[in-house]
């Protein structure tokens, strides 16, 4: 009788697992994330629901009060710019022209109320140079 | 003594790659030291794949010649590639933290991979509880060979889609010191994988001659 019982529950796991791979959400994570240009594009079907959206950091464009802790910076594309705002500590490695994914929803005022916050390393590994600027690298990683 | 120079030969490669990886590599300029966890982190995604590769060839292999060593040898294989998986969603899940600001994440790179861990573990789950072996090697095998179509999947995953994930580095796009250091710890991990393999396939072949002698 168990023995029958861990059989089924190996099969029900195996299932489950090729089920998730072929039906399950992964279609929805397949598009893990929508760039700027992308959600803008949907005009007023994109405000208030919940998305994940990925850009660079616009250089410049941070501003970051600790005693509030509230960011705000612009994310773009190449194309279109998002205004961002959070309310949370972003990673240490968040910084001008990185890659970012935020989850969260574009208010209808345009603002991107972001809940949480990603940051998106490139395939790169190096050690600093004197006088690199490493973040230049980061140009091609939103594609 | 003897019996133990191939354990001792690949328990100490192991540790100079390990050491070396971690004292005589520069780290990274943008996350610093935890970059490190990549000569563990990456080994060890590799050699699940060659891992689950062997479990393919052999289920294969079994369903062609009948013989019960290629079965063995598939759920050896399994085994040590479960670890290995386990072992490559845990340190990434280290590194993604103070990298990337999470844990988890489901992107496809991440979520395909938590499925080839559960894929296996059913595998697995799925041969303990069928006590006839030839039955059991009759069954697993066809599974064996259908969840590998999962490998290259997770593979490709982060060129197909968008993933947090970044795409596979390559020699141009790191340091060459890193890259000696990342193929160092490749060998390394992959004489582990042999060594775990041959011991568990010294295990299921004593298993298997008890069940026979019952």
């Amino acid at each position: 009788m168990q023995k029958k019982l861990g059989l089924i529950i190996g099969i029900v796991i195996i299932g489950a697992a090729l089920g998730y791979l072929a039906f399950g959400k992964l279609e929805k994570n397949i598009v893990y994330f929508v760039t700027p240009a992308e959600l803008l594009a949907k005009g007023d079907a994109a405000f208030n629901k919940p998305v994940r959206l990925g850009g660079m950091v616009k250089k410049g464009s941070i501003e970051w009060n600790a005693q509030k802790t509230v960011l705000k910076f612009q994310m773009k594309d190449g194309m279109k710019e998002i205004p961002i705002i959070s309310h949370e500590t972003p990673p240490q490695m968040f910084q001008e022209e990185m890659g970012v994914v935020v989850e969260g929803k574009l208010a209808s005022s345009g603002i991107f109320q972001a809940d949480r916050l990603m940051v998106k390393h490139s395939n790169e590994y190096h050690p600093p140079k004197e006088g690199e600027k490493p973040h230049l690298i980061y140009k091609e990683l939103v594609q | 003594m003897k019996k133990y120079i191939a354990a001792i030969l690949a328990l100490g490669f192991f540790a100079f790659a390990q050491w070396w990886g971690l004292t005589q590599t520069p780290s990274d300029a943008m996350m610093g030291a935890v970059q490190k966890i990549m000569y563990a982190h990456v080994p060890a995604a590799w050699n699940s794949f060659i891992a689950f590769f062997v479990v393919f060839v052999s289920s294969l292999l079994f369903l062609i010649r009948k013989k019960i060593f290629w079965d063995r040898l598939a759920a050896s294989a399994a085994e040590v590639g479960v670890a290995l998986t386990g072992l490559t969603l845990c340190l990434g899940s280290i590194w993604g933290r103070p990298t990337w600001g999470v844990w988890w994440t489901w992107d496809a790179r991440l979520t395909t991979t938590a499925i080839l861990f559960f894929l296996y573990v059913g595998y697995l789950s799925f041969r303990k509880f069928i006590e006839d072996p030839e039955k059991r090697a009759k069954l697993a095998a066809p599974l064996g060979v259908l969840i590998f179509l999962n490998v290259p999947i997770v593979y490709m995953s982060v060129r197909w889609w968008r993933t947090l994930h970044q795409v596979q580095s390559s020699p141009s796009t790191m340091d060459p010191a890193m890259v000696l250091a990342l193929r160092l710890n490749a060998f390394a991990f992959l004489g582990l994988l042999i060594l775990f393999i041959y011991w568990r396939y010294k295990i299921a072949k004593r298993k298997g001659e008890l069940e026979e002698g019952l």
